[in-house]
């Protein structure tokens, strides 16, 4: 059955509060979620209370701070920090986002950061994404031809066939959106989630893919695909503004198509 | 949802592997399709219902057995009997397979198909009886 409450070993304490520098007088706290899988101690809640007039302006910002500054131990995923990468992908405020992105300003009050929901944790705000990655790479998100390709040159694409990918390419597998998405939270085992089906969307959609069928096919299961609910969570969370909700309801409007 | 404290992995089977499973059903898109035909269906045929209900308030029985012994309103009962309990077993599967997981998915979705249809046989004998009913004004 569906898990309504935290296991035991997850509920989340009241952990430690690091006070402002005396005299900060643009002081904001940072309420950050904390689980080592050393010390074999429930998570807990750190309050960090930081003066916004010496960090920079994003949440990346304050959370570098805090490990360069404050609290060497806290643990996090960084590494563009201009929203290209999708590392930095966390539960800010109550919402997935890039860390990079958000800005400080945006949340009222204590900013709350937690990692990507209903993942198991590796660590502080990492989660472990090995299984999204393994679904990704179940969909076989890469170009399969039989044509051979042009000897001098690439394959090619119509202006019109190109535009077909724009609002795709674009995604980043931060993984926001699927860890956003109850279905995911329920059926995650089977369910593919909204990045994943925007990656196999992303290949249905390009001229240049000769297995559009076998994609199709692969997808066509009560599970895998049908799971989603159009609940629309992917849609509104994703931080570089694409819309996965779509992207499946034409996989399941071609799987409708081709049957008539 | 944390990994556990002492390391005990008992699930070696790659990723890929499970994330691969047992592959795809080749089904449901059926499924997705009929639930939502079914529910544009039942828009008409529910207004027409309350209307016809709302007429009804209040008039004798011999009058309502004349109104449900005409065809085109029998018809339009069977309908929405059969429709409505179809997609109330679509959308209740639905609700299952979000929420029932292991073992018990299977007697769920058994029990509900069950239920689904005899509580619409039921429906459909029901308005059978009242389109079949001897006229009571013949009588009369």
């Amino acid at each position: 059955m569906v898990e309504f409450s935290l296991p035991k070993n997850s509920t989340i304490g009241k952990g430690r509060t690091f006070p402002a520098a005396p005299g900060a007088k643009n002081v904001k706290p940072f309420r950050i979620y904390r689980w080592n899988p050393d010390d074999g101690a429930n998570p807990v809640v750190d309050t960090y209370e930081l003066d916004l007039d010496a960090i920079g302006p994003m949440v990346l910002d304050a959370l570098i701070h805090i490990k360069n500054n404050v609290d060497t131990t806290l643990t996090f995923r960084r590494s563009c920090r201009e929203g290209i990468c999708g590392s930095c992908a966390m539960n800010i405020d109550g919402e997935n986002t890039l860390a990079c992105l958000k800005p400080i300003k945006d949340v009222k009050d204590a900013v709350s950061i937690y990692p990507l929901p209903h993942m198991p944790v590796v660590k502080d705000l990492v989660p472990d994404l090995n299984g999204a990655y393994a679904q990704l790479r179940s969909i076989e998100p890469w170009l399969k031809a039989d044509t051979a390709p042009p000897p001098d040159s690439e394959r090619r694409q119509s202006i019109e066939e190109r535009e077909k990918l724009d609002g795709m390419w674009e995604c980043i597998l931060c993984f926001c959106c699927t860890t956003s998405c109850p279905s995911y939270w329920w059926n995650g085992d089977r369910y593919l989630g909204p990045a994943t089906l925007l990656a196999a969307y992303r290949w249905i959609a390009d001229s240049r893919d000769e297995h559009t069928g076998d994609r199709l096919d692969a997808l066509e299961d009560p599970l895998k695909l049908y799971a989603c609910r159009t609940i629309m969570n992917c849609t509104q969370t994703c931080p570089k503004g694409l819309n996965p909700a779509k992207a499946i309801a034409r996989i399941k409007e071609l799987q409708l198509e081709r049957k008539v | 949802m944390n990994a556990s404290h002492t390391p005990r992995i008992d699930v070696m089977r790659s990723q890929l592997a499970r994330a691969r499973g047992l592959g795809s059903a080749k089904t449901g898109v059926d499924h997705w399709w009929l639930e939502r035909m079914s529910a544009v269906a039942l828009v008409p045929l529910s207004g027409w219902f309350v209307l016809q209900v709302l007429r009804l308030a209040g008039a004798e029985q011999q009058d309502v057995v004349e109104w449900g012994g005409k065809p085109a309103n029998a018809s339009m009962l069977l309908a929405l009997m059969v429709l409505t309990f179809y997609h109330m077993q679509l959308g209740l599967q639905v609700i299952i397979d979000d929420y029932v997981h292991g073992k018990a998915h299977l007697p769920a979705s058994l029990l509900l198909k069950g239920a689904a249809l005899l509580i619409g046989l039921f429906a459909v004998i029901a308005v059978l009886k009242l389109a079949l009913a001897p006229s009571t004004k013949a009588g009369a």
